[in-house]
């Protein structure tokens, strides 16, 4: 596989380490009532797509810069490579 | 009758003579022969036996669709088993044999399976040794994996050196037959990136098997003159005897270059590629009949090859037997050639004849061969039913062709059925847009079309890559006419009627298949093994498929065909390992005291990619043991030191470091004051232990964070995780400074004394100046740059000191001139872990990714009052039941008895089954400082159980103890000791 890193161009699936669900980045908040429902949900929780699929990558022998990337679990295809930013623009990539 | 002459061939140099030895016997042949070719050359027909019914079977075709002839290739010290003759290159002095024969290829006793063939037909195994279950496994199994075929392993180690490389280009040009050539030859002159891989030793695909007469005069001419051009080419990169295994994700292609007299035998190629042709030709099918297996039956093009290609025409009397105007050519070529043509059995009624030299019978079938070891002769029956015999050697059969599209279906897309010529062609989706198949490869067979699709293709790739052709020239050549009759297998006759070579499978077992109900492709190659040798029926899977879509009265398309997967040809494991076996299975990392420690005597032991000293043995010592405990003992009673490097070291900066650290940790670091050191127990977000280390703040925003060895990678994938992923409004910044820092543990009750002597006068490191857990940025030496951590992990007064990494052969050498007097011992990492084990500090045994806090008794650590990774789950109540098991020491109750790390814990009244087990040993050790073994383990409601004695059991290796339960702390538990 090849990921289409957005600042290095190109780059080798090698070079990547694959975390999960990208839903990761919507942690939920420690301290409300039902934290310790809403962490169970966010940690074991997860959809799992035939189709376009949000995920986690880091560049481990790279950059270091944790990647959000729309990926195709049937086909392999990849959507589209996203740097992940400040918590609106996180929430932006889930949604979009 | 052997022929050792050859007519006249430009792919072979009758002036190199090579020998070879053929199951034990001496043969000779030329550069440029295949072991296949130069075989026939030799007149052997018998090449092996198959593999199930142990029949008799020559060579049928020319490359690595072959069914038949494989061989294990002998080399020096090992085998290689399972070679198609029909690709390997001969050498001098190649030695191979048969397989599947026992005593000899003539005389094989596994042949009498053909004699009970009526029994053992498609599912026989799956309905015979059903019962008793039991037997499966001693008997039956052991059994069947003896009597079948295939070659045998030598079990010695492969002397073969395998490396792996990575290439990148614009085009690639899978095969090098004319649509290749064409392909190849016009992206080059463009000036785009190219590589032209070929399978075969030479270059040229069907080039080389034709005879370049009549129309394809101006054609051959053109190609064999482009294809020198190409080799000129400085942006195109030709490979030969390079196999293409597969198709990856993203344009990425696997590769296999066997390389000729060279160091290296073989390299993996990863390739790169914008875009591909597939110019993989096409492969001639097989005709099932009855006993169309005798050796001398061949692939009709193939003989035409041998003729050609390797100049061999010691055929006696030539058969044919076809459904479309391709056997004519071989026809043709072999009575040009001196060989008398029988003549050519054509299941058309009213075929175009070529050629007037040629006797055809038209509308006739092959019904039945004769000869045991060798084909003598073949009964034919025309249109009207009669039946005659006719005399011949080699009996060549055309089913038509099969485009070779294997590699294109390998990403997922479905090929689609060409009704023109009977055959499957690629496949088209939105994604696979990397990969597009022309000439042969695309149902396009004759030499014109291959010429003008390969053009077509290629002008249309370099426009998308921007790529300009100016000028460029090709011959305007006749089109030629292929004209197949869709004729599948001879239904004459119930003897039996080959359609998969390789795994002896027949008409009758797709039948028996079908009656009993799998219908399904995928069924029936499961149930028969059609498809499944290392062939991967590359001569037979769209004739099975044909005889399936007839018995279901469906056509073919609908039948569907099965899925190919990569690799295209076996590839052996070595191949895929490349180099990275034994000491190259991983890098090796070495610590900065490396070189030291070699010098002075130390062993090295594993951890992670790192080798550690473990101990530094002196001459006199009897075993390690007595090492370890000198080693201790300096430590507890004077001085020592040691390379902690490893640990890993993230050095935090930035505003809002500290408040990241606080969230890292689930234990508090809000209050951590400038100068001072902290423990910090880090959480999993599922409240497991993921790792612990001591963070210190050397400024207001600077801090030096520490990582066990094993987990420094995976502890700042996490940090950068948090950073970048949850709280990327916080300003921190993070490096790995690992590398850059040596890190000397110096400890013992003597090691104030030590520091004292190096460090420059400016600093204080009295007790009151620089207390436990102080930190500071130094000098020492006069004035090279160091930082002091008052830490211990031995329990001892102790301290941590890091310089720059290069200074760590200078700083060690040092240490052991100005400590003489304080006899100052280098100590490993094993008296590192029996201090550690004494002084009851969980390490990697312990945080063993299924630990809690509570579990290690940190559970009072974990604040409740801020958001940490962790917190929250850390809560849950499966992580609190009662009876949960805790971090404990034991002490056998015979101080000499060893408790073993794994054992299990019971209650001495209890018998030793799962429902007693109390918990595990972590870790275990002799400790000379109690004079006693002891061990830590995790023991069900640990905590308030010290002084219970308990029953440790090992059943792995029939080991039993008792020991006394206790606090894991065996050394200084209050902690004097450290605050000293």
């Amino acid at each position: 596989m090849i990921i289409d890193h957005p600042l290095l161009g190109h780059r080798d699936i090698s070079e990547f380490i694959y975390l999960g669900d990208a839903s990761l980045l919507n942690r939920p908040k420690w301290d409300a009532e039902d934290a310790e429902h809403s962490f169970y949900e966010y940690l074991y929780l997860r959809k799992n797509v035939a189709g376009v699929h949000k995920e986690l990558w880091f560049h481990q022998q790279g950059d270091r810069s944790w990647l959000v990337i729309s990926r195709n679990t049937l086909t392999h295809e990849i959507i589209k490579v996203d740097l992940v930013g400040n918590h609106s623009k996180n929430m932006e990539i889930l949604n979009d | 009758m052997t022929s050792f002459d050859r007519i006249n061939s430009s792919s072979i140099d009758t002036q190199k003579e090579i020998n070879f030895i053929f199951n034990g016997q001496k043969y000779r042949g030329f550069q440029g022969d295949t072991l296949a070719s130069a075989l026939i050359a030799n007149g052997v027909k018998l090449i092996a036996r198959s593999f199930k019914y142990h029949r008799p079977r020559g060579i049928i075709s020319c490359g690595s669709q072959e069914p038949n002839g494989l061989v294990e290739l002998i080399h020096k010290d090992f085998r290689e088993p399972n070679t198609k003759a029909t690709t390997i290159e001969l050498y001098e002095g190649l030695e191979a044999k048969s397989q599947n024969s026992w005593p000899s290829l003539k005389y094989d006793f596994m042949s009498l399976n053909d004699k009970f063939s009526k029994f053992i037909g498609a599912g026989f195994y799956y309905k015979t040794f059903m019962w008793p279950a039991s037997f499966w496994e001693k008997i039956y199994e052991p059994l069947i994996r003896k009597a079948a075929g295939l070659g045998k392993l030598s079990y010695n180690k492969n002397e073969r050196v395998s490396e792996k490389g990575f290439l990148h280009c614009d085009l690639l040009v899978i095969g090098s037959g004319p649509s290749g050539l064409v392909s190849a030859y016009l992206a080059g002159l463009s000036g785009a990136k190219v590589i032209l891989v070929e399978e075969d030793f030479i270059f040229g695909g069907n080039l080389n098997n034709e005879t370049s007469d009549d129309s394809k005069t101006v054609a051959h001419k053109y190609l064999r003159s482009i294809l020198k051009d190409i080799m000129k080419m400085p942006n195109v990169r030709c490979m030969r005897r390079t196999c293409v295994i597969g198709m990856f994700d993203h344009g990425i292609f696997g590769a296999l270059e066997k390389l000729n007299q060279s160091k290296i035998d073989q390299i993996f190629w990863k390739i790169k590629s914008k875009k591909a042709l597939l110019c993989t030709g096409a492969l001639e099918r097989f005709i099932p009949f009855q006993n169309n297996d005798r050796p001398g039956i061949m692939l009709s093009a193939s003989i035409r090859t041998y003729l050609n290609r390797w100049g061999i025409n010691n055929f006696q009397d030539v058969l044919l037997f076809t459904n479309n105007n391709d056997a004519y050519l071989t026809a043709s070529n072999l009575i040009s050639s001196g060989v008398n043509v029988v003549g050519v059995v054509d299941t058309r009624d009213n075929p175009k004849i070529f050629d007037s030299r040629i006797k055809v019978f038209q509308g006739s079938q092959v019904i039945n061969t004769r000869g045991k070891l060798e084909l003598k002769g073949v009964d034919i029956q025309n249109k009207e039913g009669k039946i005659s015999f006719l005399k011949c050697d080699i009996l060549g059969v055309t089913g038509g062709w099969n485009p070779n599209i294997q590699i294109s279906c390998h990403t997922g897309v479905k090929p689609v059925w060409d009704k023109k010529i009977s055959a499957f062609i690629p496949g088209k989706n939105n994604v696979s847009t990397h990969l597009k198949a022309v000439g042969s490869a695309n149902g396009k067979f004759t030499l014109s079309e291959c010429i003008s699709s390969a053009e077509k293709a290629v002008l249309e790739i370099l426009n998308d890559l921007n790529f300009k052709l100016e000028k460029y020239e090709i011959p305007s050549i006749s089109p030629e006419n292929i004209d197949i009759d869709p004729f599948w297998y001879v239904q004459f006759g119930s003897e039996r009627k080959w359609v998969d070579l390789q795994n002896d499978v027949t008409v009758k077992d797709i039948e028996i298949a079908y009656k009993e109900n799998f219908r399904s492709v995928e069924h029936l190659k499961r149930y028969t093994t059609l498809g499944m040798g290392t062939d991967q029926g590359k001569t037979s899977n769209v004739t099975g498929l044909a005889i399936l879509a007839s018995l279901s009265k469906k056509s073919i398309p609908e039948v569907g065909t099965t899925v190919f997967r990569p690799p295209y040809v076996p590839v052996s494991l070595d191949t895929l390992v490349g180099h990275a076996h034994g000491k190259n299975f991983k890098p090796t990392r070495l610590t900065p005291s490396h070189n030291w420690a070699q010098e002075n005597g130390a062993s090295f032991t594993e951890s992670g990619l790192w080798l550690r000293a473990e101990w530094y043995a002196k001459k006199n010592e009897r075993n390690w043991r007595t090492t370890v405990d000198r080693e201790v003992n300096a430590v507890r009673n004077s001085v020592g030191f040691c390379d902690v490097s490893t640990l890993g070291k993230i050095d935090i900066q930035g505003k809002d470091a500290l408040s990241f650290i606080n969230k890292i940790y689930c234990n508090g670091f809000a209050k951590l004051p400038v100068g001072k050191v902290r423990y910090g127990l880090m959480l999993r977000e599922d409240g497991l232990v993921m790792d612990d280390g001591t963070t210190a703040r050397m400024s207001e925003n600077h801090f030096i964070m520490t990582t066990t060895t094993v987990n420094a990678e995976s502890v700042y994938r996490h940090l950068e995780f948090c950073h970048q992923c949850l709280w990327p409004e916080l300003d921190v910044q993070l490096i790995s400074t690992t590398d850059a820092w040596a890190q000397i543990a110096i400890a013992g009750p003597n090691s104030r004394k030590i520091i004292s002597k190096i460090i420059d006068p400016e600093y204080d490191v009295s007790n009151e100046k620089f207390p436990f857990m102080a930190c500071a940025d130094i000098t020492i030496c006069k004035g090279v740059r160091a930082r002091l951590f008052r830490i211990s992990f031995s329990g001892e007064l102790a301290y941590e000191l890091s310089v720059p990494t290069q200074y760590a052969y200078s700083l060690i050498s040092y240490l052991m001139e100005i400590g003489v007097e304080e006899n100052i011992t280098p100590y490993g990492t094993e008296a590192l872990g029996v201090m550690r084990i004494e002084k009851g500090h969980a390490a990697g045994p312990e945080l063993n990714g299924t630990t809690s806090a509570l579990n290690l008794n940190m559970d009072k650590m974990v604040s409740l009052k801020k958001d940490s990774i962790g917190m929250v789950l850390s809560k849950r109540e499966g992580l609190h039941k009662i009876d949960a098991i805790k971090l404990v020491g034991l002490k056998p109750v015979k101080t000499d008895n060893q408790i073993v790390s794994g054992s299990h814990i019971f209650n001495l009244q209890d018998k030793i089954k799962p429902e007693n087990d109390l918990g595990y040993v972590t870790s275990s050790c002799y400790s000379p400082t109690m004079k006693s073994y002891i061990a830590l383990a995790f023991l069900k409601n640990g905590s308030e159980r010290y002084g219970d004695k308990v029953k440790i059991s090992n059943p792995l290796l029939k080991k039993e103890t008792y020991a006394e339960v206790c606090n894991p702390v065996f050394v200084d538990p209050t902690g004097d000791k450290l605050r000293d």
